[in-house]
């Protein structure tokens, strides 16, 4: 009875709902509070967990809410490279020590 | 799952604080040690911190001050270990795979957790500190444990009837596996028909609780979880012996009959055939009896799909006869030769469970629960007869999801209860069908960092309490590191199932009398309550290897509504609905203590102040201590070359004066004395494959003295053997071993 519109649900869903990983720079568990929260507070962004070695982040956001350049964005000023977008020099020196991932020199 | 223990060396030698600390991070799998790479090594509240190389190794400067070091990886347990040297070898242990809400399937290392992330106040037991008493069944598995209290119900049957906040477990809610488990007709004695062996944890959580389960709990919940046919070992036997004449046998198979498949078969037997009269009152102090507990369960898991299933059923037959010492069921029921008394009880539980987590979003999932009980006792007591017969439908569909993202996670549900009592009292039978449709939503926020709040509202149908709104709430903050401040309030309520919630009452001659007030239920009104908890509690370091955790809480419980048992007039019992105040008010001082990972010490005071307006006036509730201590000393040992390992465990009650009713004996309606009580057990494991323990209940041998009142005339009007303050039997020692595969 309550099985059914959840269902129906959950197949509209599949359109506008999808699933994205990539990488994002980091080091501990303070980097994977600021990550995730930096991807949480993105309205469309419905899960994110970051992973620590293997500094991948999995995600699933609504697609017509929010663009994936806009997390990849979201999550870089908050210090963190990302596969697509680049840290300004201001915002990774302001993160903590142990955070302070190995960097390439720009 | 294989449980690993945790490897911790340290290196001896004299510690340069300009040294850095070394050290090298590893796990086991499939019996092989791995170096682990790329795990996070940092000291805790600080920014210094470094990651594993290659080969599991790692370099840490040492920093000024004594924070401990914390070593996490994804998928393994975040561990905090205090370092006094400049050398570390420390293994991983992985984390247990993460399963349904609903159904937790982790192994815990802490004997009791105290969470500082849940927003509930609760209290996790695992089944290692089950294993620090005899703990025959579920009744005596809180002996080690603060929260709960256990209590001597009447000089006959020797039940332990447990409380918490000062009010006796109908007011508790509890549940099997999330399933309303001890309610009803099995009340009483409910709580033995669970063997200790069986559980595999439990969840105590005080206060207001979860609207989920129902609208049943007023001052608290009490969850036990079961061990689950894929996780437990395929064998487990254990034998008991205790001096008061109690054998007990457990066994367990389980086995995986597929890849998604897998069954566990539950065995227990125990029987009490010695008599025992210490006291020379001619009355058995202890019962004899016999019991058979049967249980199969079936466990499905298909991970990738989603789908998590459990079925199980079980039996049960326990019968146990009471009473003056030679008395003879064959020629004595039913006349007046003889004192003696005849309880016998069949249970018929089955359970189905599914549920399924959509794998596209794993924050998504949805939940049936089914379950269907039969239970039928059969007593008479000296002259008095009391039968009754319950049987319970009780189904369950939930769902969960979030609301925008995971940080706001709800949860919605349907209820749907259907109860059949029928009960013979004396020359009076009493039937009553309840029907109860109830839906619910509860909603959790959470920072996943150092605040959260859980709302949750339910809307039930009842046929017999009515339509009713049972709103709960519960927020926890924490504003400083390792400080947390919890608040709950809501409300509940329930249908007082007098006689079977009393069945002490059988134990005495008085006349029963209902002051009916034209309500549903033996013509009295629901009970309601609210009840409103203030907890706070710290963990902090004292030198690097002494932790200590300090919780203090203050609950409060009020009546709008109570069904009042009133024992104040020594020649009946009465019940009405109550007129006035009754509240119940408890508070809490709890410290725990350990030293390394080898001692600990917990003590805990408790005060409580339960009054309610009697037809005679507002008194304390009769049995029911203002004031106790508790301290609970264990010890565990290193395991030796030989794979040898001692635990030793002691635990201490002081239990204050309680108040008494008027009996014919006592026309003062005086208090008890205070009292103290003392257990303790010792355990020898040996390659964790076999142990055996020795234990004592009650060292000190204290003794009620008289327990039964007008023993010398169990016919006559004086007779009450419900007034019990102090153990009926004196010092009990037992004995038993565990083997497992």
């Amino acid at each position: 009875m309550l099985v059914l519109p959840f269902g129906m649900l959950a197949q509209e869903k599949e359109k506008k709902i999808v699933k994205a990983e990539f990488m994002v720079h980091g080091n501990c568990e303070f980097c994977e509070k600021r990550i995730e929260k930096a991807a949480l507070s993105i309205k469309g962004v419905k899960s994110a967990a970051w992973d620590i070695p293997s500094n991948q982040i999995s995600l699933i956001y609504n697609q017509k809410q929010v663009s994936l350049k806009t997390i990849h964005a979201s999550i870089a000023a908050q210090g963190h490279d990302t596969s697509e977008a680049k840290a300004k020099k201001e915002d990774y020196d302001a993160l903590p020590n142990c955070c302070k991932y190995d960097r390439e020199e720009l | 799952m294989k449980k690993y223990i945790i490897l911790v060396c340290f290196s001896c030698g004299l510690v340069f604080s300009q040294d850095p600390l070394k050290g090298i991070i590893k796990y086991q799998d499939n019996n092989e040690i791995i170096p682990l790479v790329g795990a996070n090594v940092y000291w805790s509240n600080t920014t210094v911190g470094t990651i594993t190389d290659s080969n599991g190794k790692f370099q840490l400067e040492k920093i000024a001050g004594t924070n401990p070091l914390v070593i996490s990886y994804l998928g393994f347990k975040t561990d905090t270990l205090w370092v006094d040297s400049f050398y570390i070898s420390h293994q991983m242990i992985k984390k247990s795979e993460e399963a349904l809400d609903e159904i937790t399937l982790q192994q815990r290392r802490k004997a009791i957790q105290k969470s500082f992330i849940e927003t509930q106040n609760i209290l996790k037991v695992s089944s290692e500190e089950l294993l620090k008493a005899a703990c025959c069944n579920l009744s005596e598995s809180f002996e080690t444990n603060p929260v709960i209290d256990v209590n001597f119900s009447d000089a006959l049957t020797g039940t332990k009837q447990i409380k918490m906040l000062g009010l006796s477990s109908p007011y508790l809610q509890i549940s099997e596996e999330n399933i309303p488990m001890v309610r009803g007709a099995s009340q009483a004695y409910g709580l033995t028909f669970t063997p200790g062996t069986w559980v595999e944890s439990i969840q105590i959580s005080k206060g207001a609780g979860s609207v989920t389960n129902g609208f049943e709990s007023i001052v608290g919940q009490i969850n036990t979880e079961l061990k689950k046919p894929l996780t437990d070992i395929p064998f487990f036997l254990n034998i008991f012996y205790s001096i008061n004449g109690r054998y007990e046998i457990n066994t367990h198979l389980n086995r995986k009959v597929s890849e998604r498949w897998s069954t566990g078969l539950f065995l227990h037997g125990n029987l009490r055939t010695q008599k025992f009269d210490k006291n020379n009152d001619r009355f058995l102090d202890l019962p004899v009896g016999e019991q058979i507990n049967l249980m199969n369960r079936w466990q499905y898991i298909d991970a990738d799909k989603g789908w998590v299933s459990f079925l199980s059923w079980r039996y049960m037959n326990d019968e146990k006869q009471l009473g003056v010492f030679d008395f003879q069921p064959k020629r004595d029921k039913g006349l007046k030769n003889q004192w003696g008394c005849e309880i016998a009880t069949q249970r018929w539980d089955t359970s189905v469970k599914v549920g399924y987590v959509f794998p596209e979003f794993s924050y998504q999932s949805f939940g049936f629960q089914a379950a269907y009980s039969s239970h039928d006792q059969k007593a008479y007591f000296g002259l008095r007869k009391y039968d009754v017969n319950h049987q319970s439908l009780y189904t369950h569909l939930l769902f969960n999801s979030i609301l925008g993202n995971t940080l706001n996670k709800f949860k919605v549900g349907l209820n749907y209860t259907h109860d059949l009592y029928d009960e013979a009292v004396d020359l009076y039978s009493f039937d009553r069908k309840d029907l109860n449709w109830g839906g619910y939503f509860e909603y959790t926020y959470n920072n996943d960092d150092n605040f959260s709040w859980i709302g949750g509202l339910r809307v039930d149908i009842h046929n017999n309490l009515g339509t009713f709104f049972t709103p709960r709430f519960h927020l926890r903050y924490v504003p400083l590191n390792e400080f947390v401040i919890r608040i709950s309030g809501g409300s509940g309520r329930k249908a007082a199932n007098i006689f079977a919630e009393n069945q002490t009452l059988f134990a005495t001659n008085r006349t029963i009398k209902i002051q009916s007030v034209g309500g549903t239920i033996y013509g009295l009104d629901p009970e309601i309550a609210w009840n409103y908890g203030l907890s706070i509690a710290k963990s902090f370091y004292i030198g690097s290897p002494n932790q200590f955790n300090i919780t203090a809480d203050y609950y409060v419980t009020d009546f709008t509504n109570q069904v009042v048992v009133d024992w104040e007039n020594s020649q009946e019992i009465k019940f009405y609905n109550l007129k006035g105040e009754s509240s119940a008010k408890s508070f809490q001082i709890e410290l725990d203590y350990s030293f390394r990972n080898f001692l600990y010490i917990r003590a805990a005071y408790k005060n409580y102040d339960v009054k309610m307006d009697y037809k005679s006036g507002l008194r304390q509730k009769p049995l029911l201590p203002k004031n106790r201590f508790f301290l609970n000393v264990g010890w565990e040992g290193k395991t030796s070359s030989s794979g040898k390992k001692w635990h030793w465990d002691f635990t201490f009650h002081r239990v204050g004066d309680q108040r008494l009713v008027n009996t014919i004996r006592d026309q003062s309606g005086s208090l008890s004395p205070s009292y103290s009580l003392f257990n303790s057990q010792i355990s020898c494991f040996f390659y964790k494959k076999f142990e055996i323990y020795l234990g004592g209940e009650n060292i000190g041998n204290y003794r009620q003295a008289s327990p039964i009142i007008g023993s010398d005339d169990p016919f006559g009007a004086d007779f009450d053997a419900a007034q019990v303050y102090a153990p009926v039997f004196g010092a009990m020692v037992y004995s038993g071993l565990r083997f497992k595969i």
